[in-house]
């Protein structure tokens, strides 16, 4: 590891800053979205459980430490879609040669939902 | 500067314009398909897929609700569509399979050392569970009641 490294090596990288928030979105992702799409998007429409009302909904949603949450959830998460994507797109179909659409695609991607979320959670009426 | 192995390496061609050719055998497309591990390592990158895909829905979740009680009972009927509904469940496998490997993964990644032992990989993996669990039950809680 010490010994002589190259200036690529030393130099401060971007792919530690996408690395970052690829973890960090691993973590929000495996702590957060099994139970969010179990709960809202299984056992509520489906009626495994007594469905909260409307109102309820609405309430948590007009909280704003519930939206900043919100946020959180849908935006870190994107990020490692992102990054993961992207790698298991240059190794599993080896298309090493199409480098740069894929890194726009996958992080353009991850860039939009956020603003989507951004722009969703400050509309809420 | 106390130079290792690799650095002799990455200097030598300094010394030489003649470079052998690499051994570099040509891997398939499907390499992943033939074993266990290596299927299990692109399902694991693919679950990254399926969290995408319940982002989407959340952000979808969230519009409706903002769009009014009609929109959000649309938006509840479209999700007991069958296909939405299988869409959900495979996605719902994919999203554990993540928290599993993710949770079990951070052992490896931060190794724990307690009295110049390490610490077994259960111990360290145990607090994610821990904390995965109250924290659903938490979000179950706030939703549902």
């Amino acid at each position: 590891m010490n010994g002589n490294r190259s200036k690529e090596e030393t130099k401060p990288s971007s792919e530690a800053f996408f690395w970052v928030l690829f973890s960090a979105g691993g973590v929000v992702a495996a702590l957060l979205i099994p139970i969010h799409l179990l709960l809202l998007l299984l056992a509520i429409p489906l009626g495994w459980v007594q469905p909260p009302s409307y109102d309820h909904l609405m309430s948590l949603l007009h909280m704003p430490l519930v939206r900043l949450y919100l946020f959180v959830l849908c935006a870190l998460p994107l990020f490692h879609w992102a990054h993961r994507f992207r790698f298991t797109l240059y190794d599993g179909l080896k298309v090493k040669h199409l480098n740069e659409i894929i890194f726009v695609i996958c992080y353009g991607g991850a860039v939009v939902g956020t603003l989507a979320a951004a722009y969703l959670l400050w509309r809420v009426p | 500067m106390p130079a290792g192995n690799a650095g002799t390496v990455k200097s030598a061609p300094q010394y030489t314009k003649y470079h052998p050719r690499w051994y570099r055998p040509r891997v398939s497309v499907y390499w992943w398909l033939g074993e266990w591990h290596y299927l299990k390592f692109i399902l694991r990158e693919l679950s990254s897929v399926f969290v995408a895909i319940c982002v989407v829905e959340t952000l979808l979740l969230i519009r409706a609700l903002s769009n009014g009680v009609e929109a959000y009972a649309s938006f509840v009927h479209t999700l007991r569509n069958p296909l939405v509904v299988l869409l959900n469940i495979i996605s719902l496998f994919f999203v554990v399979f993540h928290s599993v490997t993710w949770f079990n993964l951070a052992p490896s990644a931060m190794p724990v050392r307690m009295g110049g032992k390490r610490v077994p990989d259960v111990l360290v993996a145990a607090p994610s569970y821990g904390a995965w669990l109250m924290i659903s039950a938490f979000i179950a809680w706030v939703v549902l009641q």
